[in-house]
């Protein structure tokens, strides 16, 4: 490998592809070569940099500037200002100081405050090379697991770091490998649930955009300790970027013997196939993916049985989110203890969030389980943008609970939020200022709802759409403060009487909405 | 076994079980809507909630099972909230026009809403103005009286493995429909009506040829002739509050008579022909060995199901028309010559308790007199209808006796209607065909019931013979399928016979049943039909005198030029994607 003097990092991810990252990248070399810097600069593709709505992103090592919204034309002024003589052009740089940069807080050292478990690689070492992520210890955990530990062992230390599921339902990781690795059967899967259908969030897709072997390698890791030897990734449709990457990383292991027959020289057989989604919400839910990977409509199926002892064609089947995935080659690698360190006595760890909405600075962040959502939207996001008031903030994405300031101070993990009514979810929080109306706020989850209900039970095909009948009344001030009652009424009824998650949590929102801005609803009405 | 309290009433009940069915156990019936008992429950209403302590929210008592110690309710005040609540929302998107519904005093959303003592929809009613499905001859489908309880979907899967209908679109916007939206006429439907029968409410039933029949029988240049399927004798009575399993043969044919048919005669008498005609084809291939194993012919949902599915097994098929058919055919011919009416004047009805039979009825190789056999063909609820609106009481019917020359039955005739009926009638004969003697012990047991595909190996004077039975399309199916492994392995399979019904339980299970079908009552009807052969003189078809008086003047013998002309048919290969016949 070249010695070299400075790497520039492009980050190609979904949203700069589409602002362009492509074409950038392209007159980056060129110009570069042009200035015959060729020998000198390296220029490296990596995942999302923590950034969104920012247009293309480049962040030039080892100063640590980050230049946002940079356009083809802008190449030749950049590389000659900065890479050829040495001085940052201050024109594009991302805002300045440290605080409102998640990249940069971690950069200037205070590693404690950002702590990077999940996102460790993403923004940093380029996705497409399997090198680069052995080269960060990549796949030295699953090599010491087939060297020196038996699966139980792997289940035990995932046990012991409290590792609970990341795709909202923050059930215990190592309980249900546990589960099915008892499971009586011979055959038995791992699924990846890459199905991130939940509105404002987009942690999955950018985790497998820049990191997509420390998924293989969690997989791999849950494969051994469950006694599976096939993986499947369901992924969501659109996320092109994301299926391209994961393909390649899994042709890449597959290439260098870390996914096939008798894994570095074990026993242990273990493959990985990759699964489209259609587009439907309702394939996030377990069961409805495991009938959509069959083959089937995606239904939701009734449970008991639990994938566990009766998942993909009627095997046990671990279903586990991303996030969720992505977390074990670190538990792995660094111990149960070490992952103890970070988050609360009852939810270790951290969270991956994606903050939209009226902030400052939205993006990815990962953030430790407990931080407060003040932390998250001040030091995080930059704040309010604009310098406005915060009235709420949706957390947990459309299935979640709306969250009104005297919240802002609540610590946030998954048993705490339980207690308020309210749940970490997907991770997504939309934060809202003094001019957002909160009736057109629920209305709009509402949409969803209706929108993506499968039909298959009554509460929530019907009671979506009589919800939003009700909600539409109200939002044009025609309604009655009965019809809000009514919406109460409903949502209690799909709670109590929807088949599965979708239906049952639209309480959330609804109840969650009239808690805290209930003024907002009698106005409409007045 | 498992300990719990339902309603603080104990009860025990082994692992596995429902808490509908432990429920049942302490006599209450918790009130569901989308549940069927013969039917794996599908969740879908929400209706059959019920609270159990310490578990937050409300369960599903008939895909939950007991678990020990659960101490279930059935009616707090949050269940019987939540359940008026959800009934209020399917009536808010249901066609409620319930005294123009075709299921009108049978619907079961219509007892429950009085059950639950609904008498105001506190939401926002939203019908769904979609088209009614006519693309079928034999079903109508009407999306808008359609709740969606999945029955219709999972019995045409699960059950009959024809997968004809699937849940389309998403949200409010679901809809139960065909491949491509194109229809039932238009698809891989076997127009068994399994469906109408299992259908909660009006959205699946039969095209009526009611008012077609009216016409017929109050023109009078028209002599309209009528015949009744077997298992229709069996089922009739429940049409007028009869408990399940009453043989009503008498009363029928005094009904039909007041209604006006000028000759009322029997399927049954056909029944015995189509044994002849069977046994005979059977006997030679026995004997040449050439296309075993014989596959038989009467039900029409299983032909369509054959063609579509299993065209391979063509040259297997009896050749021989169903009962109906070949009752058809002479009504026109022998019938009109015998009693000297002009054929063109004869109005041919049958009443069937099959929904297909309309279907067959209007195949255009079924015109073997010259016109089109069996004119119209009427459900067991539809004439129970007509027999109704003509204000005649079958109950109070005297027993009255079927006209001649194609009214005479046997035995063997009148267990066409039951599962493995007709294997049985052609092992009676098939013995006496082959030895010339009769068979001793008639009762052929291990091809009677309900359980799943029967077989039986029955000794011919030394030669040994394996007769399986299925009766669905899902049996149907495996069978088949294990033949064409076996002949395409080793060139011949274990079987000389196979008896296929469409429906689970023969024809007395058929779609053209009365409202309400479950297998207890498909069981009783079957057990009626066993009981009248028992009855008979005559067990055995070549015993039927009015057939050996057929055979000597009209057709000469059985498998004769004539017979064929008139009495055997043939079979079309059909697409697996629309049902449409495939033209090589």
């Amino acid at each position: 490998m070249n010695l070299v003097r400075n790497h520039v990092l492009i980050s190609i991810d979904a949203g700069t592809v589409m602002a362009g990252a492509r074409a950038v990248e392209k007159t980056l070399v060129e110009e570069i070569a042009k200035q015959g810097l060729a020998d000198e600069i390296a220029v490296l593709e990596t995942g999302s940099v923590g950034t969104i709505g920012q247009g293309v992103v480049i962040v030039v090592y080892p100063e640590g500037v980050y230049y946002a919204n940079v356009t083809p034309q802008d190449v030749p002024q950049l590389v000659e200002e900065h890479l050829l003589k040495g001085r940052p052009l201050k024109r594009l740089m991302l805002a300045e100081t440290p605080k409102q940069s998640v990249i940069k807080k971690e950069r200037a050292g205070l590693l404690k405050e950002q702590p990077r478990i999940v996102l460790r690689n993403c923004g940093v070492i380029d996705p497409e090379k399997i090198d680069e992520y052995i080269g960060e210890g990549g796949y030295l955990a699953i090599g010491n697991a087939l060297a020196s530990m038996k699966p139980e062992g792997v289940i035990d230390e995932i046990k012991k770091s409290g590792l609970a599921g990341r795709g909202g339902a923050s059930f215990s990781t190592g309980m249900k490998w546990d589960f099915a690795r008892r499971a009586p059967g011979d055959i038995k899967y791992i699924i990846c649930n890459a199905d991130e259908g939940e509105p404002g969030t987009f942690k999955d897709r950018l985790i497998l955009e820049g990191d997509p072997h420390k998924l293989i390698e969690g997989m791999l890791l849950a494969g051994y300790a469950v006694g599976a030897s096939k993986g499947f990734v369901y992924i969501r449709g659109e996320y092109a970027l994301s299926i391209e990457r994961i393909e390649r990383a899994i042709a890449q292991a597959r290439d260098y013997g870390l996914l096939g027959i008798n894994i570095l020289d074990s026993t242990f057989t273990f493959d990985i196939f990759v699964m489209k989604g259609a587009g439907a919400y309702i394939c996030g839910e377990e069961t409805a993916l495991i009938e959509s990977l069959e083959g089937k409509r995606g239904h939701p199926r009734n449970k008991p049985p639990y994938p566990v002892t009766e998942g993909l064609w009627g095997k046990p089947t671990v279903v586990n989110n991303v996030e969720t995935l992505a977390n074990v080659p670190e538990i792995m690698k660094n111990g149960a203890d070490w992952f103890r360190g970070y988050g609360t006595e009852k939810c270790p760890g951290t969270k991956v969030y994606t903050i939209i909405g009226n902030v400052a600075t939205p993006g990815l962040i990962e953030a430790e389980m407990g931080t407060t959502l003040r932390d998250i939207i001040y030091e995080y996001a930059g704040g309010i943008k604009e310098g406005k008031k915060f009235k709420g903030a949706l957390v947990g994405g459309a299935a979640g609970a709306f969250l009104g300031p005297d919240m802002l101070d609540v610590q946030m993990d998954f048993v705490n939020l339980k207690e308020y009514t309210a749940v970490l979810g997907s991770g997504a929080i939309l934060v809202m200022d003094e001019s957002a109306d909160m009736v057109e706020m629920l209305q709009n989850v509402l949409y969803f709802f209706k929108h993506e209900s499968c039909g298959h039970c009554v509460p929530c095909r019907l009671g979506t759409t009589q919800l939003v009948k009700l909600i539409d009344r109200i939002a044009v001030s025609k309604g009655s403060q009965e019809d809000v009652s009514k919406l109460l009424k409903i949502s209690d009824v799909m709670r109590d009487a929807s088949f599965c998650p979708l239906g049952q949590s639209l309480y959330l929102p609804i109840s969650s909405s009239l808690k805290y801005f209930r003024d907002e609803f009698d106005a409409h009405i007045r | 076994m498992i300990k719990a309290t339902v309603n603080n009433i104990d009860v025990e009940v082994p692992e596995g079980t429902s808490i509908l069915w432990a429920a049942k156990k302490a006599n209450i019936n918790i009130p569901t809507l989308c549940f069927h008992p013969d039917l794996k429950p599908g969740g879908q209403c929400g209706v059959c909630l019920v609270e159990i302590e310490g578990i937050p929210g409300l369960k599903r008592s008939c895909m939950t099972p007991v678990g020990e110690g659960f101490k279930i309710h059935t009616h707090t005040p949050k269940i019987m909230s939540a359940r008026k609540q959800l009934v209020e929302m399917i009536l808010a998107n249901h066609d409620s026009d319930c005294l123009t519904c075709i299921k009108n005093n049978s619907c079961e959303l219509q007892s429950l809403a009085a059950t639950l003592g609904i008498n105001t929809v506190e939401y926002a009613k939203f019908e769904k103005k979609l088209p009614i499905d006519l693309s079928s001859v034999s079903i109508v489908r009407d999306p808008n009286k359609c709740i969606l309880c999945g029955r219709c979907i999972q019995v045409c899967s699960n059950v009959q493995s024809v997968n004809a209908l699937a849940v389309n679109h998403r949200g409010c916007n679901t809809v139960i429909g065909t491949a491509f939206s194109a229809g039932l006429g238009n698809s891989v439907c076997i127009n068994c009506g399994q469906c109408v029968v299992h259908c909660p409410v009006g959205a699946l039933y039969e095209n009526s040829q009611v008012e077609a029949v009216w016409e017929a029988l109050h023109d009078p240049d028209k002599f309209v002739v009528v015949q009744e399927a077997p298992a229709v004798r069996a089922m009739l009575g429940e049409e007028f509050g009869m408990p399940p399993g009453s043989l009503v043969t008498g009363k029928m044919y005094a009904a039909l008579r007041r209604l006006g048919f000028d000759a009322v005669m029997d399927t049954n008498f056909s029944a015995d022909l189509t044994i002849l005609e069977e046994g005979t084809e059977f006997v030679s291939r026995l004997t040449s060995g050439k296309n075993l194993p014989l596959i038989t012919s009467c039900s029409p949902g299983w032909i369509k199901f054959m063609e579509t599915f299993f065209h391979d097994m063509i040259p297997h098929m009896s050749t021989a028309k169903s009962p109906q058919q070949m009752f058809g055919a002479l009504a026109k011919t022998y019938y009109a010559q015998v009693k000297d009416i002009p054929p063109e004047k004869i109005v041919s009805v049958s009443v069937m308790p099959c929904t297909a039979k309309k279907f067959e009825c209007l195949r255009p190789e079924m015109k073997a007199s010259g016109y089109q056999d069996v004119d119209y063909v009427l459900t067991t609820r539809e004439i129970g209808r007509m027999i109704r609106e003509a204000g005649i009481d079958l109950k109070e019917m005297p027993e009255e006796q079927a006209d001649d020359i194609m009214g005479e039955y046997t035995g063997a005739g009148t267990i066409f209607g039951a599962t493995g009926g007709v294997m049985e009638a052609a092992i009676r004969s098939a013995y006496f065909l082959v030895t010339g003697r009769e068979l001793e012990n008639l009762d052929v047991k291990p091809v009677r019931g309900l359980k799943g595909t029967k077989e039986a190996e029955v000794d011919i004077e030394g030669t040994k013979i394996k007769v399986a039975v299925a009766h669905s399309g899902g049996q149907a199916r495996a069978l088949l399928e294990k033949v064409r492994q076996q002949m395409a392995t080793e060139g011949k399979c274990e079987y000389q016979f196979i008896e296929v019904m469409a429906c689970p339980g023969g024809c007395v299970g058929g779609g053209g049943q009365s409202w309400g079908s479950n297998m207890a009552k498909r069981a009783r009807r079957g057990e009626a039909l066993y009981a009248e052969d028992k009855s008979l003189t005559h067990r055995k078809s070549h015993e039927n005198l009015s057939v050996k008086t057929l055979y000597e003047n009209f057709l000469g013998k059985p498998n004769s030029e004539k017979a064929h002309k008139l009495l055997h048919t043939h079979f079309m290969k059909r697409s697996s994607v629309d049902g449409k016949v495939i033209n090589e």
